[in-house]
């Protein structure tokens, strides 16, 4: 089942949470919202499932091309998870996920067998065989956090909501959580969307990573594309680590595309940095290195630039390309931008 | 999950606790003495005067202790007040819960105006809300004259005594669950709702049963007050003898009358009330305080 939002407004008083955003989530994927804290993801998420409404006369919500937009959350087909849990802390885990299934009218509602026969099958599926009369109190951050989606699929959802689902846990837990999270739509193909601020969790198991950034899609993409061809200076910025170069700069390989009009900015991940020695026949920027991190599987090393000494540039190398080179601090090197990108954006900074 | 939360402080506190006496050890005379004179404090202000009551309703014998209840006038003293308590309890519980629930579950303007006037009868002397009752529905007060045309008769009857309670008491459910649920948030009920489940339903299944602790010990501490009261109800009641005198005001007559076996037996009542007041508080304390069963 897609979801489609067609320009979507929200504001809770002055603030603007959700500035006419429009989104296609495709069906049968899990698709990331991604975005720093007050971005709007949650706000959309919740506008999606029913908890928020969009202000009126903003535009609509559909499910599967049926207008949603005000249906309540409770008759929407979506299974939605908390970051807090929000278990019913005075049912057992069994109670809790069949919860769902207990409210619907008596001729909807299966048979009391049934419902023991889907809150097992469910405990499974979320791994949680043998815990089935423990109150939430008694279980695990990332127990809750499974025993809250087992829950959510219980009625069947067309569309799995998931609003930060692993924020609440230590890192570990979180890592292990989401590459199941993954294999578990792998297994039941749910269109899936969840919140995150992480950006690596996005990047690792989304199909689809959609980018907010205050108030309004900033980029959607597979997590590849967005990694490897940002569409603004924050997406680039918030996706892992970024230099911002001063222009001109003769560290380019075309130093003619990005040599015009000084003040602009390119922006380089530190992996797609060269290191050089500076002897005749090469070229690049002139730059003396600052510091080197070795601890790692790849050498991080710092350098300012010669010409700009107060511009600290991050570069990744090999380790073995390190040993090669020879450096110490204080030495001079020459710098070669594989990669890089200049946004005409820029001249609003 | 509080409770829970609780039950892991309670498993570390040894530990902390017992550093921390070591840390703070006050010289032995200083600990007795402030132990004595709050002992004492105690004693003299509370065990003392609750001693003398049975003593004096029961100093002609357990014979008079009961006569006293034999009385016809006290017979109707204590159904009044049952019954002033059987309507404002159940009254005050639904107004308290749905005051609760609209002020910690929802934004809406003029909720603080709301918590204010909720605590307004705890702020106003009782003799003061009763007055108010007689301004407004006495003979002379604003409804007076229409009450009068349809003969209907609040203050000096039992429906004004009924009013003035359920006014004096207003509070106690609401100011002992609002914070309850504040704390709680709406996580809980906005997910039932996801889950198909209708108003009524998270109410009942969730809502409920996350209060039903806090809530026993307003409606606890409510019949209390419910019972005992006596400002706001002597002010409207009349004190008529066997219709508009409830306990606490057939007790001040009988004293009056220097009939004082009957007085305190009477009163013993009352204590007693408040001595099982104060078990059941302290059972549905601890019961709320045990995690949660397995």
């Amino acid at each position: 089942m897609s979801i489609e939002v067609q320009n979507i407004r929200k504001t809770f008083g002055p603030f603007t949470a959700l500035d006419n955003v429009s989104l296609r989530v495709p069906s049968g994927r899990l698709t990331a919202l991604l975005g720093p804290s007050g971005s709007g993801k949650t706000t959309l998420l919740r506008i999606m499932a029913g908890l928020e409404f969009a202000d009126p006369g903003s535009g609509r919500i559909q499910f599967h091309g049926a207008d949603v937009t005000n249906t309540p959350a409770g008759q929407r087909g979506v299974g939605f998870v908390f970051q807090h849990y929000a278990l019913f802390r005075h049912m057992t885990v069994a109670d809790n996920i069949a919860f769902g299934l207990n409210v619907r009218p008596r001729r909807e509602r299966p048979s009391p067998a049934e419902i023991r026969t889907r809150v097992e099958r469910l405990l499974a599926l979320v791994q949680l065989e043998g815990l089935a009369h423990r109150l939430p109190t008694q279980l695990s951050g990332g127990q809750r956090q499974r025993v809250a989606l087992a829950r959510a699929l219980a009625v069947e959802p067309k569309v799995l909501l998931l609003d930060e689902p692993f924020g609440a846990l230590d890192a570990k837990v979180r890592k292990e959580l989401r590459r199941w999270l993954r294999r578990l739509h792998e297994e039941v193909h749910l269109t899936t969307v969840f919140v995150t601020h992480d950006q690596e969790e996005a990047l690792e198991i989304a199909d689809e990573v959609v980018i907010m950034n205050q108030a309004r899609v900033e980029q959607v993409g597979t997590p590849q594309a967005v990694y490897d061809h940002p569409a603004t200076p924050f997406v680039y910025e918030f996706l892992g680590n970024v230099n911002r170069l001063q222009l001109p700069s003769r560290g380019f390989a075309q130093a003619e595309a990005f040599d015009v009009n000084g003040g602009r900015f390119a922006y380089v991940r530190p992996h797609d940095i060269e290191l050089l020695p500076v002897q005749d026949g090469f070229d690049g920027e002139l730059a003396q290195l600052r510091t080197v991190h070795t601890a790692g599987s790849v050498a991080r090393v710092t350098c300012t630039r010669h010409h700009a000494a107060d511009e600290i540039i991050e570069a990744e190398v090999s380790r073995q390309r390190l040993t090669e080179l020879g450096l110490q601090i204080g030495d001079s090197v020459l710098l070669r931008m594989r990669r890089g990108r200049v946004f005409a954006e820029d001249f609003a900074i | 999950m509080a409770a829970g939360f609780i039950s892991q402080l309670s498993t570390t506190e040894p530990a902390a606790g017992a550093a921390s006496i070591r840390a703070t050890r006050d010289p032995a005379w200083l600990r007795y003495t402030l132990l004595g004179a709050a002992l004492l404090f105690l004693g003299l202000f509370l065990v003392v005067p609750l001693a003398a009551v049975f003593t004096e309703a029961l100093r002609r014998g357990v014979g008079a202790y009961f006569a006293a209840f034999a009385d016809a006038d006290a017979l109707a003293a204590i159904k009044l007040t049952f019954l002033a308590a059987a309507i404002a309890v159940p009254s005050n519980l639904v107004f308290g819960v749905a005051a609760a629930w609209a002020i910690a579950k929802f934004q809406f303007p003029g909720k603080s105006v709301l918590i204010t006037l909720i605590d307004l009868p705890f702020a106003v002397s009782p003799v003061i809300s009763g007055l108010v009752y007689v301004l407004l529905f006495g003979a002379q007060g604003w409804f007076g004259p229409w009450l009068q045309a349809h003969d209907l008769k609040i203050i000096f009857a039992v429906p004004g005594i009924v009013l003035a309670t359920i006014f004096v008491t207003f509070p106690f459910v609401a100011r002992e669950l609002i914070p309850l649920m504040q704390a709680q948030g709406t996580d809980e009920e906005l997910a039932a709702l996801t889950l198909g489940a209708s108003g009524w339903q998270t109410f009942w299944r969730v809502t409920l049963p996350n209060i039903k602790w806090g809530l026993l010990y307003g409606v606890i501490l409510c019949n209390a007050r419910a019972m005992g009261e006596f400002g706001a109800v002597s002010v409207v009641s009349g004190h008529i003898r066997g219709e508009t005198n409830t306990i606490p005001l057939h007790v001040e007559i009988l004293y009056n009358e220097y009939n004082f076996v009957a007085a305190f037996a009477v009163a013993s009542l009352l204590a007693l009330l408040a001595l099982v007041t104060l078990g059941l508080k302290s059972l549905v304390e601890w019961r709320a305080r045990q995690p949660v069963r397995t």
